[in-house]
């Protein structure tokens, strides 16, 4: 007997049709993998089932959990349902949690709500379900406030709570995207531990195809709101045998084919001895001992403020036509280090020398040559556009530190031969940017690094926010150019398989600090630091996943 | 995945037609409009001449001929309020452009190169703030005279700080988007950045301001005509006619009814005008009415 049974589900919004015919069940004790690409379903599937949809969705099918029909229970069935034995945990717990109440009260409150309990009672259940996700009362009393926790510490409140009255099913809508996998690891540790003590039913929703598989009993894969493949988790991605499995899984793999020339050149003995004549040239890109302090709280009037020291004492270089990644956890520093090479925050102290001069302590103007060649990609495809300009613009926005201004119809013309390098039509170039999807702005995005022809192009997460697929044509991409136009990327991030796909060397940031250095394939293979190693053991690796599971198996 | 309800930007027809169906604008735009016209109107024509006393006339309640009645000197009350619309939407008007001139530039400036700029800024809007707007307007136009053109200035001077403060409420949440971010990394300085991507991004926040100190705009010349530092006789205003008609009051009620329902309706629609632009441009209100 199934615990959530849903069957022939058709969710429409308006006259858009979201669902079509979703059938789905989560059993007691199992887990249950919900996987899709941005759109297809996957958080308004969720929604249902809490009946948390948008006014104007209307639902047909059936949707029963424990006996109860969902679609026709009434609020107040429902009210008693929601967060009683049904929990849900949510993507960002920044914004999952009430910023001006303490997590105590958070936890607390649905206890209250729904077990009548008095204060003392439910701030006791409350300090015990804090004790279990891992934050003892000892260390993160309950008159803590969301702000002064870490993402994966709020996560866990968020949980906590989700979690608090023993719920039959919990629902978790990517309860890992937001963190890194360091704490993507110990998070799913903890909901893995909970389904095993509780019994519950999990229906966990990831477009995250190894986190999924490492978690879940069985999986259903959904695109455009239908049902692809549902089955056992280790044979349906084992044997892949419908053909968007196969497509989903050969993109969570998924490497740049492309032979890198300079890498060739590495293993070659003796094209790395000709290297100094063929590169008389400096490197491209030096940092020398950078460090960069913030002012931290003042804890009294008369003291002063302790300063946090964001990047140690940092040195590196990269040749021209190089690819680096800086690999770390989130808040190791590596943003700040970016946003330093880019000259868009200046070192507290150290130099950084690009084409061989400082551009430390330069102005603005100073500053334009080197500009040309420096670039910029961010990670969110949303908000790096001004949603009020047109593509034109915003693409042809680096011509600006060009020494020689274009005419109208030059740019025209540069801003056609950019899209076109990225895999846009240049008819693309009259639109807006919210006309596009996110894999598309991302291509907008590198368009717009680089039209201006840069040697270096910092990439801070680029593909982080995309879908598997999007993800490896954007990884091709970035491949493509690199090869095509010389340029050398420095890429952040924290995935390392991202890491593993594009890049020739990777650095290890920890703590402010790089750790570890090396090529790409020998320290993710051969990790040396503790850090480096914490983040090689995290990070999901669909392969080992598969493995793992048909061992189990047997 | 959360849900990302993509907010479609939309074109022109779509604004037309949420404009139209929104009641609050719909309304607002049909009394301003009317406002406008009769405003217009009085250039070419009005019912009777205002300057032209005819003391026989005095004090009649409306009738036909006098639609609203006439005042103490015989003066037909439709003509001049007529005639006072052109006054009040002149003052308010120019008083308004003087507030965004000054106060947008100065916020914008101020949210884009903060530190001590900033904080100069910001605490001499204060020191202007710290004053009754109205009792200041009475004592610039004490010390320059009075007159239209004084009250239009003593208005606007009060009128830059609110924008100013406005301006940089909305550039400062601006300026942090990476937007801005990858503008910098393009090489562009404060000034065109402010220039090509803050203000059109906070241009609907100031519209709406607009409409508000446009409304205030009109009852500050009211005030100020009322005490007689506003527009001179003969020409007429809605302050003034409501000044000459509060000794008689009981004598005479309609001389101060009209030109007080002129003032209230019209403050009444600019207000109704400025919560349809803010619902239709705002995303978050789209979807109820």
């Amino acid at each position: 007997m199934s615990l959530l049974e849903i069957e022939n589900l058709s969710l429409s919004i308006g006259d858009t049709p979201i669902l079509r015919d979703v059938d789905l069940s989560v059993a007691p004790g199992e887990v249950m993998g919900l996987v899709g690409e941005s759109g297809s379903g996957k958080s308004i599937t969720a929604l249902t089932v809490m009946r948390l949809l948008p006014w104007a969705a209307r639902a047909t099918g059936r949707v029963v959990f424990d006996g109860i029909d969902i679609l026709a229970a009434s609020e107040d069935q429902m009210c008693a349902l929601r967060g009683d034995d049904i929990g849900m945990v949510f993507q960002e717990p920044m914004t999952a949690l009430n910023p001006v109440k303490t997590i105590g009260e958070q936890v607390a409150e649905g206890i209250r709500w729904h077990t009548r309990a008095s204060r003392a009672d439910a701030e006791d259940r409350a300090r015990k379900m804090l004790d279990r996700v891992g934050l003892p009362s000892a260390k993160f009393p309950l008159s803590r406030y969301p702000h002064e926790l870490s993402g994966g510490q709020r996560q866990r409140v968020v949980i906590a709570i989700a979690c608090a009255l023993k719920p039959k099913l919990l629902i978790a809508d990517e309860p890992t995207t937001a963190l890194d996998v360091v704490l993507q690891a110990q998070t799913l540790d903890l909901l893995r531990d909970l389904v095993a003590e509780n019994r519950m039913g999990l229906l966990l929703i990831s477009h995250d195809l190894a986190v999924v598989t490492e978690m879940a009993d069985r999986i259903t894969i959904l695109r455009h709101g239908e049902v692809m493949e549902t089955g056992d988790t280790a044979r349906t991605l084992s044997e892949q045998l419908h053909p968007y499995t196969r497509q989903l899984a050969q993109a969570s793999m998924h490497v740049p084919a492309l032979a890198r020339t300079h890498e060739v050149g590495q293993d070659n003995p003796q094209l790395q001895a000709a290297k100094p004549l063929l590169q008389v040239a400096k490197p491209l890109l030096r940092v020398e001992s950078v460090t960069r302090d913030y002012p931290g709280r003042r804890t009294s009037l008369l003291r002063h403020a302790a300063s946090i020291r964001a990047v140690d004492d940092v040195s590196f270089s990269i040749d021209a036509g190089q690819s680096v990644a800086l690999v770390g956890r989130s808040g190791c520093g590596k943003s700040t280090l970016a946003r330093m090479v880019l000259a868009l925050d200046g070192p507290t102290s150290g130099t950084i020398r690009f084409r061989g001069q400082v551009i430390t302590g330069k102005s603005e103007a100073e500053l334009k040559p080197a500009r040309r060649d420096m670039q910029v990609v961010f990670q969110d495809p949303y908000g790096s556009f001004d949603p009020r300009q047109k593509v034109e613009k915003l693409v042809a926005e680096p011509l600006h530190v060009l020494e020689k201004k274009p005419t109208n119809a030059e740019r025209r013309e540069m801003v056609a031969k950019a899209l076109h390098e990225v895999g846009l039509s240049p008819r693309d170039m009259d639109k807006y940017p919210h006309e596009f999807s996110g894999g598309q702005r991302q291509r907008l995005s590198i368009a717009r690094a680089i039209i201006t022809r840069p040697k270096l192009v910092v990439a801070d997460e680029p593909v982080s926010a995309l879908d598997v697929s999007i993800r490896a044509q954007i990884l091709d991409l970035f491949a493509e150019l690199n090869q095509k136009l010389g340029v050398a990327y420095l890429f952040i991030t924290h995935d390392l398989t991202v890491a593993r796909a594009i890049t020739d060397q990777v650095m290890i940031m920890h703590d402010g600090r790089i750790v570890e250095r090396g090529r790409t394939s020998e320290v993710l293979d051969h990790p040396q630091s503790e850090a480096a190693k914490a983040l090689v053991a995290a990070a999901p690796d669909l392969h080992r996943a598969i493995a793992r599971r048909l061992q189990e198996q047997g | 995945m959360t849900l990302r309800f993509d907010i479609p930007e939309e074109n022109f027809a779509d604004i037309l037609v949420k404009a139209f169906t929104n009641r609050s604008f719909l309304t607002g735009f049909v009394i301003t409009a009317l406002v406008a016209a009769v405003a217009i109107v009085s250039f070419f024509w009005t019912p009777f001449d205002v300057t032209r006393l005819i003391i026989a006339d005095k004090t009649q309640a409306p009738s036909p001929a006098h639609w609203f009645g006439t005042d103490h000197f015989g003066r037909d009350i439709l003509s001049m309020i007529m005639i006072g619309a052109r006054n009040s939407i002149a003052v308010a008007l120019v008083a308004v452009g003087i507030g965004m001139g000054v106060g947008v530039p100065l916020g914008a400036f101020a949210a884009a190169r903060g530190g001590i700029f900033d904080e100069a800024v910001m605490r001499l809007n204060d020191l202007v703030f710290a004053f009754p707007a109205l009792l200041s307007a009475i004592m610039i136009t004490a010390i320059f005279g009075p007159g239209a053109l004084n009250a239009i200035i003593a208005i606007g001077i009060f009128n830059i700080p609110v924008f100013a403060r406005v301006a940089r409420a909305g550039a400062l949440a601006i300026w942090p988007r990476e937007f801005i971010l990858a503008a910098r990394a393009a090489g562009k300085g404060k000034t065109l950045i402010t220039l090509e991507h803050v203000l059109p991004n906070i241009v609907t926040l100031l519209l709406v301001q607009g409409t508000i100190q446009f409304a205030l705009g009109i009852l500050a010349e009211a005030g100020l005509s009322y005490v007689g530092l506003g527009t001179q006789p003969p020409m007429p205003s809605w302050g003034r006619m409501l000044f000459d008609a509060q000794t008689r009051m009981v004598a005479a009620p309609w001389m101060a009814i009209f030109p007080g329902m002129a003032i209230a309706i019209t403050v009444l629609g600019l207000n109704l005008l400025g919560d349809g632009i803010a619902d239709i441009l705002d995303p978050r209100s789209r979807r109820q009415r």
